[in-house]
C-alpha cells in the first residue's frame, strides 16, 4: 500500500509528516513512499532527498490522494482536503476530533478512517507515538530560545572586568511535558528556573529538572493526578486564590514568565493577571504557550508578540513547533513512523486496524463509516494510581479515653485468661494421685523461674541479644554443678561421663562470658 | 549434699544470674551485668565443690582449669562476623553435656538397685506410710557418694518421676546436640572446621516431616518401655532418636532462619538443664535452666515476628509455596559506579545505612566505619537502620558494628527509624535484600507478605551495594532493586567500601 504526504497548506505551517529517514523505515514496513513536491521545503528537506530515500515525488495533492492508500500529514484537513478523501482510506493527523465535529463527520461520510495523533492515550507503551508530548517538548525549548530573543539579558550571572551581572530568574507556570522542557533549558542556560503546578506530585520531577517548586501555603485534599490520565485537573476557588496571592508576591522578582497550563477541553485558565504584569520590570518577557487557547495573561494576543505600556513583552506565538521545522518534522514523522509499526504487525504494507488495541482504538476518530469518537477509557491505566494514603484519625478525648479503658479491659482480659489456664495447669499437677511433694517444691522453683525469665529478658535491648546469647549459654553451663556432684561415684563410666561433661560445661563457662566481655566492650558512645 | 551453705550460695548465685540477665537492658549496665554472671557462677561452682557429696574435687578442678584454657582460647580468637558459629557450637556442648549427666543419672539408678538387691531389699519400696522409702541399711548408706544417697532414699514413685525427667534431660540435650552441630556447619559454612560440610541451603531427606514425626514417635514409644523397665538400652536408642531429630530438623531449614534456630537451641539448652536440674534434684539448675529457656524462647519469638512467620513454619523448614501469582517487576536494575555514589553522599545532609549479612560475608564493617566517620566529620547526619533478623544471629549487626567502632548510640532498630526515611537524602544497603524488599508490603502473593522491613525506598536516593543480580536467600525478587531512585553498586561490598572511600571530600 502507499502512504502520501502532502504539502501543509496552513498559513505559516513550515513541518512535514514525512522525512526521508521515516520514509526508509517506512519501507521496511513493507509500504511504497509518496510525497507532494515542495512539501518537505519548509523543513529543509528537498524533492532530491526524498527521491533518494526512494519517495515518489508527485507534482499535485490531488494526485497524491488519489495514489495514497494512507495520508499523513500534521494540521487537521481543511474542507477541501476533506473533500480529496476516499472510502478505504486513512487519515493520520492531528485533529482534534472534540473540536472539530463538523470536519469528523465529513470525514467520516467521505467512508474515510481517521486517526487522531492528538489522541493517542497517554500509556507508557504509547510514549513512542505520542506526538502532542514531542511537539510540546519542542514548543518548551522554543519558549526559551523565544524569550531569551526578546529579554534584553543574559539568562546566568556573570561577574566580568565590565561589571557584575545578575542571573536572569525564570518561572515556568505548568509543569507539563512543555513546562519540564521549558525548565530543562532554562536551567542549562543558567537561569534561576522556578516552576509552580496545581499538582503536588510533579514538585519531584521539576526539582529532578533544576528547578526550585513554588509551593503554596495551603492545604487541600488534592485530586490524585492519575484520575485524569496525568493532565492537570481544575482547582477550587480557593486554591486558585492562593496560588494568584503566591504569583503576586514573587511577580516584581521575575524576569520570564512561562505559563504552559491548560486544562484538556477547557479555556486556558488565567494564571496571570495584568497587575501581575504591571507589576514587573521593564523589558521582562512573558511567554504563554497557551494563547491558542485563550492564554494564561488575558493580555496575550494570539500569533502576535506585543510590547505593554511599562516595557513588559508578551509573546503569543502558538507555532513553535512550526519554528523549529526541521525537528519537529523529524519526531512527527518518527511519532508516524511508529504508529504504522503498531498498525501493521505483520511488516506486510497492509496496515490491519485492531480496534482491540487500546492505543489504535484510542486514536481513532472515524472507522469504516462510524464515528468511534469519543474511544472508550484505556483498559490500562496511563498512571498507577496513587495509593490512598491514610490520615490518621484525630481523636477527641473521649474516644481516646475509651480506646484505653478497651486496652486495658482487653488487656485485663487476656491476663486473667492465662492466669487462669496457668494456674488450673499447676494445680491440675498437683492433683495427680500421687504426686510427690518433694518434686512440686522443685515444680514451684521451676515455674517462679521460667516467670521471672520472660519479665526480665522483655527488657533486654535489640542491639544486645548477641551478648544476652552468649551470656545465657554461658550460664547454661550451670550443667556442670550436675557432673560435678556425679563424679566421685565408685562407678567409673559414670566418673568418665561425668569427668566429660565438667570439661565441655568449663569451655562454655569461660568461652561464653569472655566473648560477651569483649563484645560489650566494644560498644561505645560517640 | 543438703547442705546448708550449699543452697544459701545456690540462692545468691541464682539473683546474681537474675541480675547479669535483667542488666542487659542497656549498654552501659550490661558491662557491670557480665560480672555478676562470672560471680555467680564462680559462687555456684566453689559452692558445689566444698559442699559435701563431691568426690575427686582435684580432678574437677583440673578438668576445669583445662576446659578454661580451651574457652578461653575460643573466646579470644573468634572473629565477630564468627559469632553465630560460636554460639551454635558452644550449645552443642551444653546439649552434650546433658545428654552424659543424664545418662550418669541412669546409670547409677541402676547401681543402686543392683546395690539394694544385694541388701535383699527393692529400690524405692515404700514404707508403712505409703510414701517414705524404706532406705538403705544405716552402714550401706553412708558408704555411698552423695549423688548415690539421693537417688537411694528415693520412692518408686519418685524414681519414675526422675527417670521422666532424665529421659526429658537427655531427649533435649540429644536434640541440641545434632542441631547444633548442623547449625554451627550451616552458619560456618567453608570455614567449618567439622569433617563434613553442610551447604546453607534446606535439605530434607525424602519423607521430610514424616520422618521427625516418626522418630518422635518411636521416642514416646522408647520412653513408655524404658518406663516399663526395659533397662537402658531403651535409653541408647532414644537418645538416638533424639540425635537424628536435631540432625534432621536443622538440616531443612534454610541460611536465612538462623536466627530463629539459633536462639531456639539457645533456648533447648535451658530446658535440657532444667530438665537435669529436676532430676538431680538440684534447684540452680532449674532456675538456671528455666531463666535461659525462657530467655531463648522469647528471641526467637521476637526474630519470628520480625518475619512475619509463626514460630512452627519455621521449625518445620522453609517458607511456604506463593499462594497466588506474585507480582511481575517492571523496570530494570540501573548500575551505578563509586564516584556517583560518592558525588551523592557528598551532597547528601542524611544518611541511613542498612547493613545486613553481606556486610559480615565480606567484612565490611571497618570500611562502613570509616565511611561513618568521613560523614560525620563533615557534619552529616549519619544512622544506621538494623532490622531484628539482619545477619544469622539476634543482634549480629549491632555487634560487627561495635566492633568497628561504630558508636551505639547512632544504631538505630526498625521501629525507631522507618519514620525518618522519606525525609532522608541517601539510604545505603549493604549486604541486605529480604529486610529492604518493598514486595512484603505492596504484593500480598509474596512469600514474605506481611513481613515487616525497612522501608528504605522512601529515601530520596538509595544505593544498594550487592555483589551481583542475584535473589536473596529466600529466592525471591527485590523490586527495590528496580526503583526509579534505587542504584545498584554491584561488588564486593568491601572493594566497593574501599573504592568509595577515596572519594569522599
Amino acid at each position: 500500500m502507499k502512504i502520501g504526504t502532502p504539502k501543509e497548506i496552513f498559513q505559516g505551517e513550515n513541518r512535514v509528516a514525512m522525512t526521508p529517514a521515516s520514509a526508509k523505515d517506512l519501507q521496511k514496513l513493507g509500504y511504497e513512499c509518496i510525497i507532494e513536491t515542495g512539501a518537505g521545503t519548509g523543513a529543509g528537506f528537498s524533492d532530491q532527498a526524498y527521491k533518494d530515500a526512494g519517495v515518489e515525488v508527485v507534482k499535485t495533492a490531488a494526485a497524491l490522494y488519489k495514489a495514497a492508500d494512507i495520508v499523513a500529514k500534521v494540521r487537521p484537513p481543511s474542507d477541501t482536503e476533506v473533500k480529496r478523501l476516499r472510502t478505504g482510506q486513512t487519515l493520520i493527523s492531528f485533529f482534534y476530533p472534540a473540536q472539530n465535529k463538523e470536519l469528523m463527520e465529513a470525514a467520516n461520510e467521505k467512508g474515510a478512517t481517521v486517526i487522531a495523533m492528538d489522541m493517542v492515550p497517554r500509556i507508557s507503551r504509547a510514549q513512542k507515538m505520542d506526538a502532542l508530548s514531542s511537539m510540546a517538548n519542542i514548543a518548551g525549548y522554543r519558549a526559551v530560545i523565544e524569550a531569551g530573543n526578546n529579554f534584553g539579558r543574559f539568562f546566568t550571572g556573570q561577574v566580568t572586568a565590565a561589571g557584575k551581572v545578575p542571573p536572569a530568574k525564570v518561572l515556568v507556570v505548568g509543569a507539563g511535558v512543555a513546562g519540564l522542557a521549558a525548565i530543562g533549558t532554562a536551567t542549562s542556560l543558567g537561569a534561576i528556573t522556578y516552576a509552580f503546578d496545581v499538582r503536588p506530585e510533579v514538585a519531584e520531577q521539576v526539582e529532578s529538572m533544576g528547578a526550585e517548586f513554588v509551593f503554596l501555603d495551603f492545604e487541600e485534599e488534592q485530586q490524585d493526578g492519575s484520575a485524569t490520565g496525568g493532565y492537570a485537573a481544575v482547582s477550587s476557588p480557593e486554591f486558585a486564590a492562593a496560588q494568584l496571592a503566591k504569583f503576586r508576591e514573587i511577580a516584581p522578582e521575575i524576569d520570564i514568565v512561562i505559563t504552559t497550563a491548560l486544562i484538556p477541553g477547557r479555556d486556558a485558565p488565567e494564571l496571570w493577571t495584568k497587575d501581575m504584569v504591571d507589576a514587573m520590570k521593564p523589558g521582562s518577557v512573558i511567554i504563554d504557550l497557551a494563547a491558542e487557547r485563550g492564554g494564561n495573561c488575558k493580555l496575550t494576543v494570539m500569533d502576535e508578540k506585543i510590547v505593554t505600556d511599562n516595557g513588559v513583552t508578551i509573546v503569543g506565538y502558538t507555532d513553535f513547533p512550526s519554528r523549529m521545522a526541521a525537528q519537529s518534522s523529524t519526531l512527527y514523522a518518527t511519532n508516524i513512523r511508529h504508529m504504522m509499526t503498531d498498525l501493521t504487525p505483520e511488516k506486510d504494507g497492509t496496515p490491519k486496524h485492531n480496534m482491540e488495541d487500546d492505543v489504535i482504538r484510542g486514536a481513532t476518530a472515524t472507522h469504516e463509516g462510524e464515528i468511534t469518537f469519543p474511544p472508550p477509557p484505556p483498559k490500562v491505566a496511563a498512571i498507577a494510581a496513587a495509593p490512598k494514603k491514610e490520615k490518621p484519625k484525630e481523636l477527641t478525648a473521649e474516644e481516646k479515653r475509651a480506646n484505653e479503658v478497651a486496652a486495658f479491659q482487653k488487656e485485663t482480659k487476656t491476663q486473667v485468661g492465662l492466669l487462669g489456664i496457668g494456674a488450673a495447669l499447676i494445680l491440675g499437677i498437683g492433683l495427680i494421685p500421687g504426686m510427690p511433694a518433694s518434686f512440686m517444691q522443685h515444680f514451684i522453683v521451676f515455674v517462679l523461674s521460667v516467670f521471672i525469665g520472660f519479665q526480665v529478658i522483655w527488657n533486654v535491648a535489640h542491639s544486645l541479644h548477641t551478648p544476652l546469647m552468649a551470656v545465657t549459654n554461658a550460664i547454661s553451663s550451670i550443667i556442670i554443678l550436675g557432673a560435678l556432684i556425679q563424679i566421685g561415684s565408685s562407678n567409673a563410666l559414670i566418673t568418665v561421663l561425668a569427668a566429660l561433661g565438667i570439661f565441655m560445661a568449663a569451655v562454655n563457662i569461660f568461652g561464653g562470658f569472655l566473648v560477651t566481655r569483649r563484645m560489650l566492650a566494644m560498644f561505645q558512645k560517640s | 549434699m543438703e547442705n546448708a551453705f550449699t543452697i544459701a550460695a545456690y540462692v545468691v548465685a541464682g539473683i546474681l544470674f537474675i541480675l547479669s540477665l535483667g542488666g542487659l537492658s542497656g549498654q552501659e549496665s550490661a558491662k557491670r551485668a557480665v560480672w555478676y554472671g562470672i560471680a555467680g557462677m564462680a559462687l555456684a561452682v566453689f559452692a558445689t565443690l566444698v559442699g559435701p557429696g563431691s568426690g575427686l574435687g582435684l580432678l574437677s578442678v583440673v578438668l576445669i582449669g583445662l576446659g578454661g584454657m580451651v574457652g578461653y582460647q575460643l573466646a579470644t580468637k573468634v572473629e565477630m562476623t564468627q559469632m553465630p558459629e560460636l554460639v551454635a557450637i558452644m550449645h552443642s556442648m551444653v546439649g552434650l553435656a546433658a545428654v552424659f549427666v543424664g545418662f550418669n543419672a541412669d546409670l547409677m539408678i541402676n547401681t543402686m538397685s543392683a546395690l539394694y538387691e544385694a541388701n535383699g531389699q527393692v529400690l524405692g519400696a515404700v514404707g508403712a506410710d505409703g510414701i517414705t522409702a524404706i532406705g538403705l541399711p544405716k552402714e550401706a548408706y553412708e558408704g555411698l557418694s552423695a549423688f548415690g544417697q539421693l537417688i537411694a532414699k528415693k520412692s518408686s514413685v519418685e524414681i519414675s518421676i526422675l527417670r521422666v525427667e532424665l529421659v526429658l534431660g537427655i531427649w533435649i540435650g540429644a536434640v541440641t546436640f545434632t542441631g547444633s552441630v548442623i547449625a554451627y556447619a550451616k552458619l560456618a559454612g567453608n570455614s567449618s572446621k567439622l569433617p563434613f560440610k553442610v551447604d546453607t541451603g534446606a535439605n530434607k531427606l525424602p519423607g521430610g516431616h514424616l520422618l521427625n514425626a516418626g522418630a518422635a514417635a518411636l521416642s514416646v514409644i522408647l520412653l513408655i518401655a524404658y518406663m516399663g523397665g526395659s533397662g537402658s538400652w531403651a535409653l541408647v536408642l532414644l537418645t538416638l532418636a533424639g540425635l537424628f531429630i536435631g540432625y534432621h530438623l536443622i538440616m531443612g531449614i534454610g541460611g536465612a532462619d538462623m536466627p530463629v534456630v539459633v536462639s531456639m537451641l539457645n533456648s533447648y539448652s535451658g530446658w535440657a538443664a532444667a530438665a537435669i536440674g529436676f532430676s538431680l534434684g538440684n534447684d540452680l539448675l532449674i532456675v538456671v535452666g528455666a531463666l535461659v529457656g525462657s530467655s531463648g524462647a522469647i528471641l526467637s519469638y521476637i526474630m519470628c515476628k520480625a518475619m512475619n512467620r509463626s514460630f512452627v513454619s519455621v521449625i518445620l523448614g522453609g517458607f511456604g509455596g506463593p499462594q497466588g501469582e506474585q507480582m511481575a517487576v517492571e523496570g530494570e536494575q540501573i548500575a551505578i559506579d563509586a564516584d556517583g555514589v560518592a558525588t551523592a553522599l557528598n551532597e547528601a545532609d542524611s544518611i541511613i545505612i542498612i547493613p545486613g549479612y553481606g556486610m559480615a560475608v565480606a567484612q565490611a564493617q571497618q570500611a562502613v566505619s570509616e565511611l561513618v566517620r568521613k560523614l560525620r566529620a563533615k557534619g552529616k547526619n549519619v544512622r544506621f537502620a538494623i532490622h531484628p533478623v539482619a545477619g544469622r544471629l539476634p543482634g549480629h549487626m549491632n555487634v560487627l558494628l561495635a566492633e568497628a567502632k561504630v558508636p551505639y548510640d547512632i544504631v538505630m532498630e526498625m521501629d525507631e527509624i522507618n519514620e525518618d526515611f522519606p525525609d532522608t537524602d541517601v539510604a545505603i544497603v549493604i549486604g541486605s535484600n529480604d529486610i529492604v524488599n518493598p514486595a512484603a508490603q505492596d504484593d500480598p502473593n509474596s512469600p514474605i507478605a506481611g513481613m515487616p522491613v525497612l522501608e528504605c525506598w522512601k529515601a530520596k536516593q538509595v544505593f544498594v551495594s550487592k555483589r551481583g543480580q542475584g535473589t536473596g536467600y529466600s529466592g525471591i525478587e527485590n523490586p527495590l532493586f528496580f526503583k526509579d531512585n534505587t542504584r545498584m553498586f554491584y561488588g564486593d561490598a568491601k572493594k566497593s567500601l574501599d573504592e568509595l572511600l577515596p572519594k569522599i571530600d
